[in-house]
């Protein structure tokens, strides 16, 4: 790819950050991380606490500069901008609304810096607060409304002055489950309408896969995996992906034949499975397969080519969760819905088949 | 009233008479070192002075008005005499200039602290406030033996070759608003470092986010956040500043008297206390004055900003 055309969105290449602690040692916060957001993307990155997700966003805003590598935002390298001279904006964790203005000259504070005629301001205020319904509320203190009205003005605030990438992090983790839900699908009416891109960080999977369209799965400092929220569940790339994003049961087989994007595995307890295969990836020997607890399905104990017997069964309302052991001795979950007239009462050590439909398992990288 | 009614309004009355009772203690000292003397003072300054000192018990309006007229000797016609005035208003404008200097420096003095690691603050905090430790005279003898003529900085000067004669430092309205500057501007930064500390600043970098540049987020977003520290230390500078004493005698030589001093001689070798009276309460009364419509002032204000 040619760097000379100017390629429109946000590019990260080879970016490293190096935290020197006197004292303490070094520590790395982020190792060569590249990625490609795409204009209008609403893009996620996802890790636990720690991995560096964070850190990268803090650097596309502006408030760290990367140790290696640059950032480029429709092909100017903006690494060494400070954040005021970057069209990107930030909702933060905490909001960080100005406790000493109002709803309306919060979402003002923006534009007034970037000296826009006041007419501008006053249209786009009436605007921001229209879009996100909180036009009664403008002339109130940010201390004097609720968290998810707080967290309305932190968008309207950064949207206002119509940036080129609009930053989220964690912006949901403070509201309740409720809320939460709500503001999920509020953040994606709001990316709908805008056109903005969206760069989200959270940590929560199911936030994740249901809002995004790409995601970025990141630990410790680097990035391991990118697709969409379907490529990386039902593909994930190696253990940790597969670990933490939904739940997970991991098999180990020998590989008995493999062409590109799949193979034939032989389970430990002597069954033969279809498995998916990474791209590029040509499996050999010992290899960990997984599969998800909703793909597979207890049958006769008899006919099954895997057997267990039930650990232990939860309900959940809309579906029931079977723990099984294996012949073999590891542990299998199977999640199957709840539905009128299909039930199926298994007890406590209770012998059950599995039955692992073609194409359901993938190959683990590592 | 049930039985359980009865015995609970019977204890809310006696926690009532308790709690009543543990006031006394803390109005009787405000009473005893508050009110009493302002009321001795008042009724004092409508006396007569005695001639060696104290009252004589006659009523008289003479130390306001030899306050603001003085009196001819033959024909006691009264002229307006703005002598005193201009004692006030000399004092008032070293004041201003004290607090001024103080908020300037004191500032980015506690912004820096407050931006310092949590553990190094105290030790920082403990820098700005060592030269308390030691008695408020010898201080400012001691930025006496610095400023005057052979003093350390002139020695330096022309040691150096800046100047071939020293500069007159001492004894000059210059050296009287160091001196207060240098004994008032720990009262300035410790109001200052109290918000400034509070302050969240992930407010900052949002403020940079929004296309805020540096000054613009001073402007904006911390100075506002950190008024109520730069009023308190704003006042915590400028009463004590308009009364100062012995700061303008030593560093002022005698010669620019400022407020206090007045008040002093005329309790001293003037030996008028009435006047003496008469002058602390104009002086009180008028910073009454300048706090009422600033407090107004500032309440209004907030309602604009629809606080």
């Amino acid at each position: 790819m040619s760097s000379v055309v100017a390629k429109a969105g946000l590019e990260i290449r080879n970016v490293g950050k190096l935290f020197t602690q006197p004292g303490k040692g070094d520590f790395r916060a982020l190792d060569d991380v590249s990625l490609f957001i795409k204009p209008n993307e609403f893009f996620t990155l996802l890790g636990p606490s720690g991995c560096g997700k964070t850190t990268l966003l803090r650097m596309i805003a502006g408030f760290e500069y990367p140790t290696e590598g640059e950032i480029r935002l429709n092909g100017d390298e903006i690494s060494d901008l400070p954040p005021y001279q970057r069209p990107i904006n930030t909702v933060f964790q905490n909001y960080a609304l100005f406790p000493h203005l109002t709803v309306d000259q919060n979402i003002a504070f923006g534009l007034e810096m970037l000296r826009r005629p006041k007419g501008e301001i006053d249209k786009t205020v009436d605007e921001m607060l229209r879009l996100v319904k909180m036009t009664e509320m403008r002339g109130r203190k940010t201390s004097q409304i609720s968290g998810g009205q707080q967290q309305r003005v932190a968008l309207a605030r950064a949207l206002a002055p119509h940036p080129k990438v609009l930053l989220l992090d964690e912006p949901l983790s403070a509201l309740d489950l409720k809320l939460r839900k709500e503001m999920q699908i509020e953040l994606k009416r709001l990316q709908h309408e805008t056109g903005i891109t969206f760069v989200f960080v959270t940590h929560d999977q199911e936030e994740a896969l249901t809002m995004s369209d790409r995601i970025a799965v990141m630990s410790a400092g680097k990035v391991l995996q990118v697709g969409s929220p379907r490529d990386i569940y039902d593909h994930p790339a190696n253990r940790f992906v597969a670990n933490f994003i939904g739940e997970t049961n991991f098999l180990t087989g020998t590989v008995l034949s493999a062409a590109p994007g799949r193979a034939d595995i032989k389970l430990g307890t002597g069954a033969v499975i279809a498995a998916g295969v990474p791209d590029g990836m040509t499996p050999a020997g010992e290899v960990t397969v997984v599969v998800r607890p909703e793909h597979a399905v207890i049958t006769d104990p008899e006919t099954a080519a895997v057997k267990g017997t039930v650990d232990t069964v939860v309900y959940f309302g809309t579906d029931t969760h079977y723990h099984l052991k294996l012949d073999s001795g590891a542990p299998f979950t199977v999640r199957q819905q709840n539905r009128r007239g299909r039930e199926v009462h298994l007890a406590a050590g209770q012998p059950v088949g599995i039955d692992i439909p073609g194409g359901v398992a993938q190959v683990l990288r590592d | 009233m049930s039985a359980l009614q009865r015995s609970t309004a019977k204890r809310d009355a006696g926690i009532d008479r308790v709690s009543r009772l543990l006031t006394l203690p803390s109005l009787a000292i405000i009473f005893v070192f508050g009110i009493l003397p302002l009321v001795i003072m008042l009724v004092y300054s409508f006396l007569k002075p005695a001639a060696y000192g104290g009252v004589e018990w006659e009523f008289s309006t003479e130390a306001y008005v030899s306050f603001f007229f003085t009196q001819d000797i033959f024909d006691e016609t009264l002229t307006f005499n703005p002598d005193y005035l201009s004692i006030y208003l000399r004092s008032f404008v070293f004041a201003v200039g004290t607090m001024i200097a103080c908020l300037l420096l004191g500032f980015p003095t506690a912004y820096f602290i407050a931006t310092r690691p949590a553990h190094q603050r105290q030790w920082w905090l403990l820098l700005v406030t060592i030269p308390f430790w030691s008695n408020l005279l010898i201080r400012t003898v001691a930025i006496m033996l610095i400023i005057r003529d052979e003093g350390l900085v002139n020695h330096w000067l022309i040691n150096l070759g800046v100047i071939d004669r020293p500069i007159v430092m001492l004894y000059t309205n210059f050296a009287i608003v160091l001196g207060l500057f240098y004994s008032f501007f720990p009262f300035m930064v410790l109001p200052l470092y109290t918000s400034l500390e509070k302050l969240d600043f992930r407010l900052v970098e949002a403020g940079f986010d929004l296309y805020a540049t540096r000054g613009r987020v001073l402007r904006r977003i911390i100075i506002p956040l950190a008024k109520p520290g730069i009023v308190a230390g704003c006042l915590l500078v400028f009463i004590p500043a308009l009364g100062a004493y012995v700061t303008p005698l030593i560093l002022g030589g005698g010669t620019h008297l400022m407020i206090g001093d007045l008040i002093a001689q005329q309790f001293g070798s003037s030996r008028n206390w009435p006047l003496g009276a008469a002058q602390a309460l104009i002086l009180m009364s008028g910073v009454l004055v300048a706090l009422f419509f600033y407090a107004r002032n500032t309440a209004g204000k907030g309602v604009g900003h629809g606080r």
